[in-house]
């Protein structure tokens, strides 16, 4: 080599230049890196090391009108495991498998829980019995990831009465996720999935909080607490309804498991629902946490179809009850008073084409309109419904409000069957294809009408009081009603004076200790192939009604059947004997 | 010259040794460290006790070696060549994995123990013959064929490891043999020409770029004028490696290939060494200006960080000490090759000053390729970092190369100016 000193110094001088700049190069780099972008990897780090573990909020409570609990929460354990992988989970819950009993389908259900929530812990039991949690507890070292944590439980105490009114609780589902409505929710967050549950979610949701443990780089919980300060989770203000708990819960026990059918309580003044009972029932609470699938397989095959919320879903032609909406189209065109006779009187039948029977084979004779309500005779209302004519009928009830929804704060309310116009009839059987002699049988309740309780005893609001109707509501607010009722003061009065006559007329024994009386209307319904279903829509005290009460016993033979449960429930909520003496059987 | 009465004359050089202890107290430090993890695990938290006991052997080889004479050394060269080219054979029939690279067959183990890599004797020993070989040379080679014996002294050994595949020390041989050939005098037009195939055959991914290498080095060729033959050589040799690149890439093992690949796009490899990348610049940039504290830092830790003691070490520096510790540890070794370059240009002779060129050639790629590594710079090629890194054989090797500069510094000229330095 030349080893010249001059030539060996020039080529130090090089090596020198290119360590200077190599290790400036390095240094810039680490001085971005740790100076100027530490924040975001500072960010990184903690993302990497801390796992946010929810803490569930306690759903807010349920009170009904005079403060007692229709929903509140119990103290309950949920069991969650965090794992880095799906291969990690599945190899825990085999492990798990050892020491207690996991089905496979609950296996599989918190594999579907993890790939939903990767991060988040996979909930292996929402609702984990005492003794599930003290074997885990005990053995907790050999679960690292295993999370163990308290979770409130909604509770119902009275789950049997409740179910058609109040809902559940569940896991958010899957197809729950993407919708908008839920935009801010997790996977594995419980929601109301019926009732006023659902209706009110976003009222009763609790907000959660969370808690931060540190896991390594295996997803193994390495510290539990005081990693970062928790967030706890808050429940919200509680949910003050309408409802009578005690009227409620005496449906229930009046129904008891013979009686199917529903029953509908509303004050007339505000259209608070008093109570809602869908006969049969079930208990709520073994919804929660998890409903098993034996047991909801059970009300799906239930002939008798508990999971049908009759009082909002079950469409009843109402029948006689359905002859005031006749009598006050009537009475709003001016086609009759209350004392105005037909021209034929009632001989149990009238003919049209063909004979229209009366329910009365030996009839009622020469009535006014205050006697026909009061006798039900059906050949009155037959002329009636012939000198409305079909059109001003149907636009009639369509004003009263038959053709829509009654707009309650319940999910899932079915819209009531009535023909709009003519056309429903063009449409559904064809220009030809019907009869215009229908308007017979729509004015005494049948034929294309179908009501749910819920939109009978809206309407019986509007006769209750000054003509308007109340929109139902289970959550006390500012109360919405609606003239529906053009009559005058003196019609008005004539009706009601009618109603009462139903229920009073005869034996006025019971009236007198008390001095109160029911107003309302009975309806035998025909629902072939089945027994007659019986109908009672009315109010109570007559003179100044506190309650509006509709129901429908399935089954129940004839009205004086439904009539005599009616008077029993307003009995005990207005907590005094009613008269009840005489009631026609239509 | 009586080895005692050097060392009385000419004192040791102190800057030198105490950069080398302070890297080396930094490091045993740092392996500490990253043995202190949450879930403790006994093989590595007790490794800076191993350390530091080997620690205590290298200073006694220090010792030993500093008795023996530059001559002595330059005599050593070629037995201990010819072992470590023997033993790099025979680490190719019974060589055992270990640790990121358990497929390459790089240790040495008897019964079950390993003892070492015959790679790190083979740097230190190659950087020797090297030197002898470029010592003896009167003039710097001036064309190719002149370094046909250099060029054999160093592909011998580096054909061997990158037969393991240990493409890592593979790295560091051809950095040794540059390095030496620069301070040999050979002119930088011979070193391109002689990089150039290699360049193509980077550079022959994109025909763009390789078709503009290509020109470049034409008129390269033609300026610097070598034999014609050479220049033919050469010329071609680029076209080849141009050409045959893609299929040299098919003979990649799939882990090198995803190695390379990695380095380009870490996220293509989440789960394997981009995972191992991106975990460490994690952990390197939320160490801040002023670190998480020595043995704090939570990247480490909870083992997010792979390798912490070994490839990885620097990652903790990063993370533990901030920039402050990044920069202080740098600055330790840009002193330890400044010192080292110093001793190179102050030896009485070509040999002594070769070796110590040599072995800052040596550690330079060591710390580059591993500490570029951990910010990405480089792509993840398993070399450790000298002095810091957990691992016996090299500590020693790097304790024998400080002897070794310490002698010829000692033996050096004693005039500072007499070079003008």
């Amino acid at each position: 080599m030349s080893y010249h000193p001059n030539s060996v110094l020039r080529r130090a001088r090089v090596a020198r230049g290119l360590l200077f700049v190599s290790f400036l190069a390095l240094g810039t780099a680490f001085f971005r890196a740790q100076v100027l972008d530490s924040a975001s990897y500072a960010l990184q780090a903690e993302s990497n090391r801390l796992r946010e573990v929810p803490l569930p909020g306690a759903r807010g409570i349920i009170y009904d009108r005079k403060g007692e609990i229709i929903a509140e929460n119990l103290p309950g354990y949920s069991v969650s495991i965090l794992s880095p992988t799906e291969d990690s989970l599945r190899s825990a819950l085999r492990t798990l498998s050892k020491v207690i009993t996991i089905d496979s389908a609950q296996q599989a259900l918190a594999v579907r829980r993890y790939r939903r929530a990767p991060t988040r812990p996979a909930v292996i039991f929402n609702d984990a019995s005492f003794q599930v949690v003290s074997v885990l507890e005990e053995r907790r070292v050999e679960f690292p990831g295993l999370i163990i944590q308290s979770s409130p439980k909604r509770y119902y105490p009275d789950g049997e009465a409740m179910a058609a009114l109040v809902g559940y609780t569940g896991e958010i589902s899957e197809d729950e996720l993407t919708r908008e409505r839920f935009v801010e929710y997790k996977a594995g967050q419980q929601i109301g999935k019926a009732g006023v549950e659902l209706e009110y979610e976003e009222q009763l949701r609790g907000r959660e909080g969370s808690r931060y443990v540190e896991v390594d780089a295996r997803n193994r919980v390495v510290r539990d607490n005081g990693v970062r300060a928790d967030v706890q989770p808050e429940a919200p203000a509680p949910l003050r309804t309408n409802i009578d708990l005690d009227l409620q819960k005496y449906a229930h026990d009046y129904f008891g498991d013979s009686l199917r059918g529903a029953v509908v309580a509303l004050e007339p003044a505000t259209g608070g629902v008093l109570a809602l009972y869908s006969a049969p029932s079930y208990d709520i609470n073994r919804f929660i946490g998890g409903v098993s699938g034996a047991f909801y397989q059970s009300l799906l095959d239930d002939e008798h179809k508990p999971l049908v919320n009759r009082a909002l879903q079950g469409t009843y032609p109402p029948a006689s009850t359905w002859k005031l909406a006749t009598a006050a189209i009537g009475l709003q065109l001016g086609l009759v008073t209350m004392d105005t006779r037909m021209e034929r009187g009632c001989t149990g039948g009238y003919y049209y084409g063909r004979v229209f029977k009366c329910w009365d084979k030996k009839g009622h004779g020469d009535v006014t309109l205050a006697q026909a309500i009061a006798k039900s005779c059906d050949v009155y209302f037959y002329q009636l419904g012939l000198k409305i004519g079909l059109a001003r009928l149907l636009a009639g009830g369509v004003k009263l409000g038959f053709g829509e929804k009654t707009g309650i704060d319940l999910p899932n309310e079915r819209t009531p069957i009535w023909p709009e116009s003519r056309d429903y009839f063009d449409r559904k059987y064809g220009a030809r294809g019907w009869n215009p002699s229908v308007v017979l049988s729509l004015s005494i309740g049948q034929a294309n009408n179908a009501q749910t309780p819920l939109n009978m005893a809206k309407f019986y609001t509007a006769l209750a009081t000054d003509g308007s109707a109340a929109t139902p509501q289970i959550v006390a607010r500012e109360p919405e009603r609606k003239q529906i009722l053009n009559l005058t003061a003196e019609q008005l009065e004539g009706m009601k004076m009618a109603l009462a006559d139903v229920v009073s007329r005869g034996t006025a024994a019971g009236a007198q200790i008390r001095g109160l009386t029911i107003a309302g209307k009975t309806g035998t319904a025909q629902v072939p192939p089945l027994k007659d279903f019986a109908w009672f829509v009315g109010y109570a005290p007559a003179d100044n009604p506190k309650i509006v009460l509709a129901i429908v016993i399935e089954e129940g033979l004839h009205g004086s059947a439904a009539a005599r449960v009616a008077t029993k429930l307003m009995e005990r909520y207005l907590k005094t004997q009613l008269t009840m003496s005489s009631v026609t059987n239509d | 010259m009586p080895v005692t009465s050097v060392l009385r004359r000419q004192s040791i050089d102190f800057p030198l040794l105490l950069i080398a202890l302070l890297l080396t107290t930094f490091g045993i430090a740092m392996v500490f460290s990253a043995g202190q993890i949450d879930a403790p695990s006994t093989i590595t938290a007790g490794a800076w006790k191993r350390q530091l006991s080997w620690f205590g052997l290298c200073l006694a080889a220090t010792w030993v070696v500093t008795r023996g004479s530059v001559r002595l050394i330059e005599w050593s060269a070629w037995p201990l060549y010819a072992l470590s080219c023997a033993l790099l054979v025979l680490v190719l029939f019974i060589g055992t994995g270990a640790g990121t690279a358990a497929s390459v067959k790089g240790w040495l183990s008897i019964g079950g123990v390993r003892i070492g890599q015959p790679a790190e004797l083979a740097k230190l020993a190659t950087t020797l013959m090297l030197a002898r070989v470029l010592a003896a040379q009167r003039e710097a080679p001036r064309s190719l064929m002149d370094l046909w014996r250099p060029l054999l002294v160093v592909g011998i050994p580096w054909l061997l490891v990158m037969k393991q595949p240990d493409l890592g020390t593979g790295i560091v041989f051809i950095g040794i043999c540059f390095a030496m050939l620069f301070w040999a005098g050979v002119q930088w037009q011979l070193l391109l020409m002689l990089a150039s195939p290699g360049i193509s055959l980077v550079l022959a991914f994109s025909t763009g770029v390789w078709g503009a290498w290509f020109l470049i080095l034409v008129a390269l060729v033609l300026w610097y004028r070598p034999f014609l033959a050479e220049g033919v050589v050469v010329v071609v040799a680029n076209v080849v490696t141009g050409v045959v690149a893609p299929l040299l890439w098919d003979k990649l093992k799939p882990y090198q290939q995803k190695r390379l690949l990695v380095f380009l796009d870490p996220s293509i490899d989440m789960r394997g060494s981009g995972y191992h990348v991106t975990q460490s610049k994690v952990a390197i940039g939320s160490g801040g200006l002023f670190g998480q504290g020595f043995t704090q830092g939570s990247q480490k830790r909870l083992q997010f960080l792979p390798e912490r003691h070994t490839d990885f070490i620097f990652s903790v520096v990063g993370e533990e000490l901030g920039f402050l510790g990044v920069s202080v540890a740098l600055a330790l070794f840009l002193a330890l090759f400044l010192r080292s370059t110093r001793v190179a240009s102050r030896a009485n002779d070509a040999f002594p000053s070769l070796v110590a060129f040599g072995f800052v050639a040596a550690w330079f790629v060591h710390v580059m390729v591993n500490v570029g590594m951990t910010l990405n710079l480089m792509p993840v090629t398993g070399i450790p970092l000298p002095f810091f890194s957990y691992g016996p054989s090299f500590l020693l090797v790097s304790w024998v190369a400080v002897a070794v500069l310490l002698r010829i510094s000692a033996e050096g000229r004693g005039q500072p100016d007499a070079i003008g330095l």
